[in-house]
């Protein structure tokens, strides 16, 4: 494309023949800014409204605490599981063939297509102790419904497509002669994938880590039927949000989707700057 | 680079190949391992589902989706669904345009906030809406001299599902549409097309299978979105009750059966949805974005 020498000065757009930019850039920002900007900036306006005394006696509320706390390790827990068996399912599927790859490949994404609350009923009855798989945990003296680890296995079905399709289409692209020079160069295969694979992989693979976890924080439909909800033990943060606005205490509603808001961002802004640094350092 | 000379080193290369993959053991370890995951969290769920819907027979399977109240709230999803996807069409596409088409300051921040309600936990988009609407909220005492109901009515549930169901068109477009360029809608106005004649039988053709897949998306999330919902809907049995909400009102009323009847509905949504989207990735992958996931 041939466009003008830019002039010297500051300038909003490029020139350009094709009409209808006022139009377009004007109708996405009003759309934007009333359905997505001006709720937020609601919350944090009231939020901010609360004063620092409020905000801080809700914020260091045991129950706020602990719930927080809940929803950030089990979040974390399940994206870590989900990025050792996400890479893995990743590269059987880029890498092997088999009949059914296809159908295995699609299924992959049924947590995105599959309602939340959908998945919450089938997991609890699963894990359920009279359910397929909680029966057979019982014995073990395993038990998953009702306690934290329902809420990681939820968060697991949740996260997986996030880590797989974040991997997979880098693993496509991965160029075999790197492969075949660490072979020559007398590298043994797993040599090769921990030395040479891994590292080029490593910042999908945090990326995909961070999506899964990201999710997994502010994840409600699927986690509350499993959880058992009990104050302290397995309540997560979204459902206090939801108790407290049941009880009409918009205060402490507000408070808590503020930190959440708050911490989901710092530790996006973290992944962020890792990611940076493992491209720059792998990339 | 197919050439020939290679051919004659067939069996060098042969054993080339044997160094760059995993040894039979290996391989069949990680399959095991992949199915065996993929089957205990993905399949048996959906599995579970459809044996529980049917788990008291077929009559009482369909009783349940007949009922008056699984009726209603069948009929406000698709409305909700109605409503919500063809607003965020019209927004993803007037998006895509301005920003794949023109280069302007800001864009880069622009195209991050278009995704924001990703990073929002569903319940505080439902939040969001109480806070401004509810009767607490900044809003909520002039709706109130007016009589204007959003919250726990209709349109809260529409605005809820339109913000978490905002971003999907527009990022499925926006990639597409940069990739193709300026040059198809240049021609088509040098040769006296108007702005909308461009648009209308050039670009749109162009993106029609991308803008499919975007809305698929869209649209599934719009009838299964459960959290940001739950929180403006009220849960008022035949008014303010969606699919997804009907199936956690009949679950906690130990009503697993009819629960999981009309969750059956959903899943089979979840199904068509994925089979459509295969679909569209065999036929038209080159033609849709290479965003894949969210």
């Amino acid at each position: 494309m041939t466009t003008a020498p830019a002039k010297a000065g500051w300038r909003f757009r490029q020139p350009s023949v094709i009409p209808g930019f006022g139009l377009t850039l004007g109708f996405s920002l009003a759309y934007l800014t009333l359905i997505i900007l001006i709720p937020l900036s609601g919350l944090i306006w009231r939020s901010a409204a609360l004063g620092w005394a409020d905000f801080w006696a809700i914020a260091t509320d045991r129950r706020t605490i602990n719930a927080l706390e809940i929803s950030f390790g089990t979040a974390f827990f399940a994206a870590a599981v989900n990025v050792v068996f996400g890479t893995i399912v990743a590269w059987v599927l880029v890498r092997y063939s088999f009949p059914g790859r296809r159908i295995v490949d699609a299924m992959v994404d049924l947590p995105f297509a599959l309602p939340t609350a959908v998945a919450g009923i089938a997991l609890t009855t699963l894990y359920a102790p009279n359910g397929w798989l909680g029966s057979l945990l019982a014995p073990l003296g395993i038990k998953v419904a009702y306690t934290p680890l329902g809420i990681v296995i939820a968060l697991i079905f949740i996260g997986l497509p996030f880590v797989v399709r974040t991997v997979q289409p880098i693993m496509e692209e991965i160029d075999k002669e790197v492969e075949e020079v660490a072979a020559t160069l007398g590298a043994n295969r797993f040599q090769t994938i921990a030395r040479v694979l891994l590292p080029g992989l490593a910042p999908a693979i945090v990326t995909g880590f961070a999506l899964a976890f990201a999710r997994g924080v502010g994840e409600y439909g699927s986690v509350i039927f499993i959880a058992g909800n009990l104050p302290y033990k397995s309540e997560i943060a979204p459902l206090l949000i939801v108790i407290r606005l049941e009880e009409y205490n918009y205060a402490a509603a507000t408070a808590i989707a503020a930190i959440m808001l708050a911490l989901s961002f710092a530790m996006l802004l973290v992944i962020n700057l890792v990611q940076t640094w493992s491209r720059k350092r792998y990339g | 680079m197919a050439d020939p000379e290679i051919k004659s080193y067939a069996p060098r290369q042969e054993s080339l190949s044997a160094a760059v993959t995993e040894s039979r053991p290996a391989k069949a370890v990680l399959m095991i391992v992949s199915f065996a995951f993929l089957g205990i969290f993905l399949l048996l769920p959906l599995i579970v589902v459809f044996n529980e819907a049917f788990a008291k027979g077929l009559s009482d399977y369909t009783e349940a989706l007949t009922s008056p109240d699984t009726r209603s709230a069948i009929y406000l999803t698709l409305l909700v669904a109605a409503i919500s996807v063809p607003l965020n069409i019209v927004f993803g596409v007037s998006a895509a345009w301005a920003i794949a088409k023109f280069e302007f300051k800001g864009k880069a921040f622009l195209t991050t906030l278009i995704d924001l309600p990703f990073s929002v936990s569903p319940v505080i988009s439902g939040l969001v809406y109480v806070l401004l609407f509810g009767a607490q909220g900044l809003l909520g005492a002039w709706l109130k001299a007016h009589g204007i109901v959003i919250l726990f009515a209709v349109p809260g549930i529409v605005l809820a599902t339109i913000f978490v169901t905002f971003p999907f068109v527009a990022r499925e477009l926006i990639p597409l549409m940069q990739e193709q360029g300026n040059g198809d809608e240049e021609a088509a106005l040098s040769l006296g097309a108007n702005g909308w004649q461009a648009f209308w039988y050039v670009t749109l053709p162009n993106v029609k299978w991308g803008l499919l897949y975007g809305v698929l998306l869209c649209n599934a999330r719009a009838m299964g979105e459960f959290g940001a919902v739950s929180v403006v809907s009220g849960h008022i049995r035949g008014l303010t009750n969606t699919m997804p909400l009907h199936v956690e009102i009949l679950y906690n009323e130990y009503n697993a059966a009819a629960a999981f009847a009309v969750a059956s509905l959903l899943a089979g949504l979840a199904l068509v949805t994925l089979v459509l989207k295969t679909l569209l990735e065999m036929r038209y992958g080159a033609e849709i974005a290479a965003t894949r996931g969210h």
